[in-house]
C-alpha cells in the first residue's frame, strides 16, 4: 500500500531518489571529527529562528508607539511568550557561535579552495544575510540600545561621497530613526530576508553536494573512475550521480551513519542551549544589553554603545581609524577579504595537517585577532584599547596578506592519497 | 508553416529591441518600490521649527531641546569658556578652527560659531555617527590637553570644543552642526528660521 503510494509519486515527483542523492546514497568522508557537527547545527538553529521568529510575530506590534510595549507584553501576558523570545534572543547568538565555528573549519581545512569556491561564496552569502537579519532584528525591540546602535550602522551609509546623505534618508524614511525605519526593518526582517536566507542555503547544500564534502586530512574521496580496485572501494551503495563519474573511497552514507551521529551533539548543543536560556537568557548582558530595558530616546545615547558580541570584531575596525570614510571602508573590507579567500590562498594543499608550520601559525594567530577585536567591540574606547584593536587590525588582515604570499610556494607535506585509520 | 529562410539580423534585432523595451518596463517597474522608501509627506511635515526659552539657563549650563527629532544643545558659556576658544593650544588641535566647512549659517561663522557670544546653539549629533555626545564641563581635561570643557561623544571618542568644533585624531571628520536659528525676543529663540527668516534650511 505504502509502497504503491510511493511508486505513485515517484512517477510524477522524484522524492527518493532526491533522499537518496542527497542523505541515504551521499557519500560523505568517513573521518568526519567534531568540527563538522556545525553545518547540521547551523540549519537545526535556522529552523529555531524561523519558527520562533514567525509565533513572535503574531503579538509583536511593529511601530513606534507600540513596539517597546508589545515586547513587555510578550514577556508578561503572553502564555509561553518569554519563553519563545528567549529561544529567538540566544537563538541569535547561537547562531552566530555556530557559524563563526563552521567557517573556522573551512579555514582549518582548506574547504574553500579548488574546487569549493562558489560552495565558499555562498556560505559568505549566508552569512552578510545573517549579519543583516541580525542587525535588523535588534532594532525591533526599540530599545534605546536598539535605537542607537540603528543609528549608528546607518550613518555608516552616510560615509559615501556625493550620495551619503540622501542615501541615509532613504533608508531610514525619515530625517531621523522612527517608526518608519522600525517598520520596514520589520518587513525586511520578517519576510524578505529569511526568504533570501532558506534560498541561499539551499544552494549552498546543492554546491555542496556537487563537489563532495572536504575532510580534516584534505584528501579527495572521489577517485577518476576506474582507478581503484573493486575490492578497495567502499562497500556502501552510493547513488549513481556519485558513482557513474568516480570511484568512491573512504566514505559512509550520510544518512544514518552522519545523521545518527549529529543527533547526538544535537542533544549535547540543546543542553548548553537550554542553560543560557534558561539561567543567562539575557547573555550576562550581552545578548540583551542594559541601555536596552528602556525605551527608545532619540535625545539621550546611552553612555557606552557597544554592539551584540557578534559584531564585535567588525565594529572594532570601524572604530580604531580615526577617520569616518576610512573606518567604513575598513569595516566592510574585512568582510570582503573573507569572500576573497579562495583567491588569497594560492596553495594546492588543503588541511593545515599537510600545511606548513606557518599557516598553522598564521591561523592561529588570526583567531586570536579576531577573537582580541571581538572583545575590544564590547568594551569603552580608550587610547589603551585602540592601541591593542590597531595590532589586532594588523593580525586580521595580515592573514590574508602573508597567506598570499607564502602560500604560493609553501613547503607542504604530501596529501595522503587515502583517510587514515 | 510556410519555409521562408530564417533572417538572423531580424531576428537579433527583435530580440535586442524586445530587451530594452522590457528593461525600460523593469526599471519602471521598480520605481514605487524605491520610491516608497522616500520620507513620507507625513514626515516631512513634521520637521516645523521650535521655539526655546533660553532665559532661565545658568552660566555654564546646557539645556536640550528636540527639532526634526534630533537633540539640539544650548549652552550658556562663562567668560572663562570662552577664553578656552581661543587657546592657541586647543586651537592648533582642531580640524576646521575657522569653521570653513559649511556646518554653520553664514550669521554663525565666526569664532564663537553663533549669534551671541555666550548663547551657542548646536546639533547635538556627532558628525561621525550621529549620537549625541555628551556635555563636559570641567572634566573634558581627561580628553584634550588644555581644555576644561568641551562635548565627548561616548560611542567612539570624538571630542568637540564648546563651539562645537571638532579635534584632530578623532574619528568625526566635521564640527557639529549649528541649525537654522534666531532670537524673537531677547530670551525667546526658534530653531529652524534664521535671523533673515530663510526657512527651515540646516
Amino acid at each position: 500500500m505504502l509502497a504503491n503510494l510511493m511508486a505513485w509519486i515517484d512517477k510524477r515527483l522524484p522524492v527518493t531518489d532526491a533522499w537518496n542523492k542527497h542523505l541515504a546514497q551521499y557519500p560523505a568522508p568517513k573521518n568526519f571529527n567534531f568540527w563538522y557537527i556545525f553545518g547540521s547545527l547551523a540549519i537545526l538553529v535556522l529552523v529555531n529562528q524561523l519558527l520562533t521568529g514567525i509565533w513572535l510575530t503574531m503579538d509583536y506590534n511593529p511601530s513606534g508607539e507600540g513596539a517597546f510595549a508589545s515586547i513587555e507584553y510578550i514577556m508578561r501576558d503572553v502564555d509561553y511568550g518569554w519563553l519563545l523570545r528567549y529561544m529567538h534572543s540566544t537563538g541569535a547568538s547561537a547562531f552566530f557561535v555556530v557559524i563563526y565555528m563552521h567557517m573556522f573549519r573551512g579555514l582549518m581545512y582548506g574547504s574553500y579552495q579548488k574546487p569549493r569556491e562558489l560552495l565558499w561564496l555562498f556560505g559568505m552569502l549566508i552569512f552578510l544575510a545573517l549579519m543583516a537579519e541580525a542587525f535588523m532584528g535588534y532594532l525591533l525591540p526599540w530599545g534605546n540600545m536598539s535605537y542607537w546602535g540603528a543609528q549608528v550602522i546607518i550613518s555608516l551609509f552616510g560615509a559615501i561621497p556625493v550620495i551619503g546623505d540622501d542615501l541615509t534618508l532613504w533608508i531610514r524614511g525619515d530625517y531621523v530613526i522612527s517608526g518608519a525605519t522600525l517598520n520596514r526593518f520589520f518587513a525586511l526582517h520578517v519576510a524578505a530576508i529569511p526568504l533570501v536566507l532558506v534560498i541561499l542555503v539551499f544552494f549552498h547544500i546543492l554546491a555542496l553536494h556537487e563537489v563532495g564534502s572536504n575532510n580534516p586530512e584534505g584528501t579527495d574521496i572521489k577517485k577518476p573512475k576506474g582507478s581503484i580496485p573493486e575490492e578497495e572501494q567502499s562497500k556502501f551503495k552510493f547513488h549513481k550521480n556519485y558513482t557513474d563519474k568516480y570511484d568512491i573511497v573512504d566514505a559512509i552514507p550520510f544518512h544514518p551513519y552522519y545523521s545518527v551521529k549529529d543527533i547526538m551533539y544535537v542533544v549535547a548543543f540543546i543542553f548548553i542551549f537550554c542553560w543560557v536560556m534558561f539561567f543567562h537568557p539575557d547573555g550576562g548582558g550581552y545578548f540583551m544589553e542594559a541601555p536596552n530595558f528602556e525605551p527608545a530616546n532619540g535625545l539621550k545615547t546611552p553612555p557606552h554603545i557597544a554592539p551584540v558580541w557578534y559584531f564585535g570584531p567588525f565594529y572594532t575596525i570601524l572604530r580604531i581609524i580615526p577617520s569616518k570614510g576610512i573606518g567604513a571602508i575598513g569595516m566592510f573590507a574585512a568582510i570582503i577579504v573573507l569572500f576573497l579567500l579562495p583567491w588569497f590562498d594560492r596553495g594546492v594543499v588543503k588541511s593545515l595537517k599537510s600545511r606548513s608550520k606557518l599557516h598553522t601559525f598564521n591561523l592561529i594567530q588570526f583567531a586570536i585577532s579576531f577573537i582580541v577585536l571581538g572583545v575590544l567591540g564590547t568594551k569603552a574606547p580608550s587610547p589603551m584599547n585602540n592601541m591593542i584593536g590597531i595590532i589586532a587590525a594588523f593580525g586580521y588582515f595580515g592573514f590574508f596578506v602573508a597567506l598570499w604570499f607564502y602560500s604560493k610556494n609553501e613547503k607542504t607535506k604530501p596529501v595522503p592519497e587515502r583517510v587514515s585509520g | 508553416m510556410s519555409n521562408v529562410p530564417v533572417d538572423n539580423g531580424r531576428r537579433r534585432f527583435l530580440t535586442a529591441a524586445t530587451s530594452v523595451v522590457g528593461g525600460v518596463g523593469v526599471v519602471g517597474w521598480a520605481v514605487p518600490f524605491i520610491g516608497s522608501w522616500n520620507p513620507s509627506e507625513r514626515a516631512k511635515a513634521a520637521g516645523a521649527p521650535v521655539e526655546v526659552n533660553v532665559g532661565k539657563i545658568e552660566k555654564g549650563q546646557m539645556i536640550r531641546a528636540e527639532w526634526r527629532g534630533k537633540p539640539v544643545y544650548i549652552v550658556r558659556r562663562t567668560e572663562k569658556m570662552l577664553a578656552e576658544l581661543k587657546l592657541a593650544d586647543v586651537t592648533d588641535q582642531l580640524r576646521d578652527p575657522n569653521s570653513e566647512e559649511a556646518q554653520q549659517p553664514s550669521y554663525a561663522t565666526n569664532f564663537n560659531r553663533s549669534i551671541k557670544a555666550e548663547l551657542w546653539v548646536g546639533l547635538g549629533v556627532c558628525t561621525h555617527l550621529g549620537c549625541a555626545p555628551t556635555y563636559e564641563k570641567d572634566t573634558m581635561g581627561e580628553r584634550v590637553k588644555a581644555l576644561d570643557n568641551g562635548f565627548f561623544c561616548p560611542c567612539h571618542g570624538s571630542t568637540y570644543d564648546l563651539s562645537g568644533r571638532v579635534f584632530q585624531g578623532v574619528p568625526a571628520p566635521l564640527n557639529l552642526m549649528v541649525p537654522e536659528h534666531s532670537y524673537i525676543s531677547g530670551d525667546r529663540i526658534i530653531i529652524g528660521v534664521g535671523p533673515d527668516a530663510s526657512g527651515g534650511k540646516a
